[in-house]
């Protein structure tokens, strides 16, 4: 039988405030445990809650961006459990009437087409504290530094029909988030959580299957993964004539796969009812009308401008707004090297991404800074340097070894572009081929790589091709 | 005998220089000592403190930067957070508490340099009409101390009825505040919902908790408001209306003000003999020039089932924090986790405070919320609207502020809808969020009976006003206890 997955996203944004949804405290990551929780976080008898308003405002900017309703009157709920880490016993989240909702976000796949993928709903919330249960011996520890942080909780439509399509659409939402400067997308400090719902059903079938939710798993490439295991374990069940249950999972990135944390039968009644602290959340036009005034430029607007401007393909474009950091290393690298927007893309999204991506840094912690990458392409431009040279001077820049033009002094790498010079070698190579020169003037016209070679070689890769070519052809029809 | 000053009186005293704040506190911890044992009305006493802020308050008045009640002493109630003092809410959950904090009306009795003598006894969480539930022990009503003072506010209003303190703050979230003001003499003030900040006061239900005065005059109750009123920006259901000087209405005359007597507050629940002490009253005030009129408040019965949803409902939620992870009562030796919270929350709550997490957990749980909690909101809403269709007619509502007179300690504590029912008459006005005053009305068997006033939506001033003028023309508020007369 084919089966069809359907799979929707629960993604926990962290909002990039100063200070936390409902207290003073400061947000920093990385901080002593304890020290960024004031009375309120902490859940100390009397204290109450005291919305930060700049929650809201991030709030309407992602709601503006995806098209949705910005609710004009939305309330916050109290999800009463019991957990250490949860200071109050209830996390104060929104519930039946969330700040956003009925949305949308077109997502570009890699087959080049358009997928609108519904936003359900998107509210915020407070996070809860850690619990730490390495190195305490027989005992847990708390660190309420997150208690109380504002998380924007985005709930997508089961709009999505594959891993790589979750991946897509979390990605789109990332850089989403990162653009409007709402939320810094540190996924390995859970800035940017996911939690993927996954279902399979026949293939035409329209009712949905059981599904479950894999929680927390904090990276694209983690996602594509626990997303595949699930879809595979379920038809595997489904194939063998078992039935889903639905459950709470979560991901093992180490043996890469999903294990059952909770079922339904064991769930919590989170017995959610409206915040008598907290009065409802009046959100008027004008508010919103402000909001829109300071809205960015949004991920497809340069996407979009990417490709008219800069005569970028669709594919390239998107990728290199897939972060503000991205777009920005982009446009500064090609403003200062002058021209040439394809030559830049390739070098971007080619080495530049492959070194990254090896050392497992972000284009933040880039260490050839996109001024350093302007001067290497110019260097190219102006036929100083080929190609293949600025690769190994890339290297070399990377490894913080200096500048372009000294390192081009220094290695003796200048291009040799003299006329006579270049004569001189191909006199030598043909000199020291006379076979080759024999069978290729008796038409073994594949031969003209092989001098094409020899000359690069004794240059030490320093000629410019399109001249060495040039010269060649002539020599050799002589 | 300082004891027998009203605020007014006091504040005059202080300014002129008949005695200092430092012989004024000596005199009250003096009292303390003396009667404490007998009524139980305190949890902390707070000698050295409480010296140290009049001695301050002196200073301050030699210096010309004294407020009328700048060196006055008064008692907190001891869900009110106290930075360096234990705040234990009456329960053994938080008898190992001290906040680290000031609670917002903490901060301005300190601003106006009151001294704080101690802190009162209280039902657990405020859950109770009798201060039977307080881990601390009952509270005696200063009147017959085989009697109950009410609650949950029981040891605030013991304390001032027997003239331990001049005056005090109680909490009111369906009577708490009125109830004990009526049962031990003395004047209560309910503020609106949202006059007074709750900032640091620890919750019980926090769509209807409200702090307010305890004192023996309703001129005091204006006093202690006029520095407790006010926006503030940490509770966002404090509201920033206008706080006007409430003592500079009091005065007025009521000629003319028209008093509404709901048919439904003096039925057959109400003791006979109570009625017919508030149509004493009620003649009174008429002669004071008010007009009254009768008028109808169709869903009072819905009242108490009503409330017994909704301050569960919440309390159930905040009382959730207690579990014995970060402070308060932690049981010894738990085995894991859920048996920390199962024991800690068993062994550190008392029945009653059990009782309304149950009760409160049910009606939230899922297939019940529409059933009881919704439907429980919706009928809240009719009740509000009853009252204001009445003040479209009257100016003020007036009825019984208790069904009975103060009754026996353990009478009720085996029957909780007989004790629910003590706040038949007080519950709704916490529901509709409006302000309510209890005040002395006279004596039956010489048990004090109180008298409440409610008002409209921030119209404290108009409830101050008639029990003002209403002490103007009776003694019930200056009576104190025989046993409490004495010169020390």
């Amino acid at each position: 039988m084919e089966w069809e997955a359907v799979i929707g996203l629960e993604v926990h944004a962290q909002l990039a405030t100063q200070t936390k949804i409902f207290s003073g405290a400061a947000t920093a990551y990385g901080a002593a445990p304890n020290t960024q929780a004031c009375a309120v976080d902490l859940g100390l008898p009397g204290v109450l809650p005291v919305l930060n308003a700049e929650c809201v405002r991030m709030a309407i900017k992602f709601g503006l961006s995806t098209q949705s309703t910005i609710a004009p009157r939305s309330i916050f709920a109290r999800k009463n459990y019991f957990y250490p880490d949860l200071p109050k016993g209830y996390q104060i989240s929104q519930y039946e009437h969330p700040i956003v909702y009925n949305g949308y976000l077109d997502v570009l796949l890699e087959d080049d087409t358009l997928k609108r993928v519904g936003i359900t709903r998107a509210h915020l919330e407070e996070d809860a504290g850690k619990s730490l249960h390495e190195s305490f011996y027989n005992m847990t520890g708390l660190d309420f530094n997150r208690a109380g942080t504002a998380l924007l909780e985005i709930v997508s439509e089961p709009d999505l029909r594959s891993a790589k399509e979750a991946v897509a659409y979390l990605k789109a939402l990332h850089a989403l988030v990162t653009c409007l400067n709402i939320c810094d997308g540190n996924m390995q400090e859970g800035s940017f959580r996911c939690d993927a719902n996954v279902s399979v059903r026949p293939k035409g079938e329209s009712r949905l299957g059981t599904r479950t939710e894999t929680k927390n798993v904090n990276s694209f490439r983690f996602v594509e993964r626990a997303i595949n295991y699930e879809i595979e374990r379920q038809i595997q069940i489904l194939e063998s004539g078992g039935s889903i249950r639905q459950e709470t999972r979560l991901f093992d990135s180490v043996k890469n796969e999903t294990r059952p944390m909770r079922s339904k039968e064991e769930a919590n009644d989170y017995r959610y009812f409206p915040d008598p602290d907290l009065l409802p959340v009046m959100i008027q036009q004008e508010q919103i009308d402000q909001v829109r005034e300071t809205m960015p430029e949004l991920p497809w607007e340069k996407q979009q401008r990417f490709q008219q401007s800069y005569g970028l393909s669709r594919y390239d474009a998107n990728v290199l707004t897939s972060s503000q950091a991205l777009s920005d290393y982009y446009e500064i690298t090609l403003q200062h090297a002058g021209g040439d927007a394809k030559l830049v893309a390739n070098w971007v999204m080619g080495d530049v991404s492959a070194f990254l991506n090896k050392h497992g840094l972000s284009i933040e912690e880039c260490p050839v800074t996109a001024l350093q990458l302007a001067k290497l392409l110019q260097r190219i431009l102006d036929n100083t340097i080929s190609g293949k040279i600025a690769k190994t001077l890339f290297e070399a820049m990377w490894a913080g070894e200096g500048d372009v033009d000294t390192l081009i002094e220094k290695k003796g790498l200048k291009q040799v572009t003299d006329n006579q010079a270049i004569l001189a070698i191909i006199q030598q190579v043909i000199q020291e081929s006379p076979q080759q020169l024999a069978d290729y003037q008796a038409g073994k016209e594949r031969l003209f790589g092989y001098f094409v070679g020899q000359v690069m070689q004794k240059t030490q890769g320093k000629a410019n091709p399109q001249q060495v070519n040039d010269l060649l052809k002539k020599a050799l029809s002589k | 005998m300082l004891h027998t000053y009203s605020l007014a009186e006091l504040s005059q005293g202080l300014e002129k220089g008949d005695f200092t704040s430092v012989a004024l506190t000596q005199h009250y911890l003096e009292r303390i000592k003396q009667h404490q044992e007998m009524l139980n009305c305190y949890i902390s006493v707070c000698e050295e403190s409480a010296l140290a802020q009049a001695a301050a308050a002196d200073t301050t008045r030699a210096r010309g930067a004294a407020t009328p009640l700048t060196g006055i002493p008064i008692a907190q109630k001891d869900l009110l957070c106290t930075a360096g003092v234990k705040t234990s809410c009456g329960s053994k959950m938080l008898d190992n508490f001290i906040a680290p904090y000031d609670a917002a009306v903490i901060e301005r009795c300190n601003a106006a340099g009151m001294v704080m003598l101690g802190k009162t006894n209280m039902d657990e969480f405020a859950m109770g009409s009798s201060n039977e539930n307080s881990f601390h022990g009952p509270v005696m009503n200063p009147w017959d101390i085989e009697r109950v003072p009410g609650g949950s506010s029981g040891g605030s209003a013991a304390a001032v009825a027997a003239r331990l303190t001049p005056c005090a703050t109680g909490t009111d979230t369906g009577g708490s505040i009125r109830q004990p003001a009526a049962l031990t003499g003395i004047t209560g003030l309910k503020p609106t919902y949202g006059r007074i900040s709750r900032y640091g006061l620890i919750a019980y239900a926090s769509s209807l908790d409200q702090a307010g005065p305890m004192t023996q005059t309703a001129e005091d109750a204006a006093l202690l408001l006029n520095i407790l009123a006010g926006h503030d920006p940490r509770d966002s259901t404090c509201m920033s209306n206008p706080v006007p000087d409430y003592q500079a209405t009091l005065n007025q005359s009521i000629k003319g003000l028209t008093i509404g007597i709901p048919e439904e507050y003096f039925t057959a629940e109400l003791n006979s003999q109570i009625g017919d002490t508030l149509q004493v009253a009620i003649k009174e005030l008429q002669k004071l020039g008010a007009n009254i009129k009768p008028i109808r408040l169709p869903n009072t019965h819905l009242g108490v089932p009503v409330y017994y949803v909704i301050a569960p409902a919440e309390a159930s939620s905040n009382l959730s924090r207690y579990d014995g992870v970060r402070y308060g009562y932690r049981c010894e030796n738990p085995k894991d986790l859920l048996d920390l919270y199962k024991r800690t929350r068993a062994e550190g709550f008392g029945e009653e405070v059990k009782r309304r997490i149950l009760i409160g957990t049910y009606v939230l749980s899922a297939g019940y919320y529409d059933a009881y909690y919704i439907k429980a909101q919706k009928i809240r809403r009719l009740i509000r609207n009853d009252f204001i269709e009445a003040f479209k007619e009257v100016d003020v509502i007036l009825g019984p502020t208790s069904p009975t007179t103060a009754f026996k300690l353990g009478e009720k504590t085996t029957d909780p809808i007989s004790m629910y029912l003590s706040d038949i008459y007080t519950i709704n006005v916490n529901l509709a969020g409006l302000p309510g005053l209890s005040l002395p009305a006279g004596f039956v068997d010489g048990l004090p009976v109180g008298m409440q006033l409610i008002g409209k939506d921030f119209d404290e001033a108009t409830l101050l006003k008639v029990a003002h003028q209403y002490q103007q023309v009776s003694h019930w508020h200056r009576e104190i206890p025989n046993m409490f007369k004495g010169a020390k």
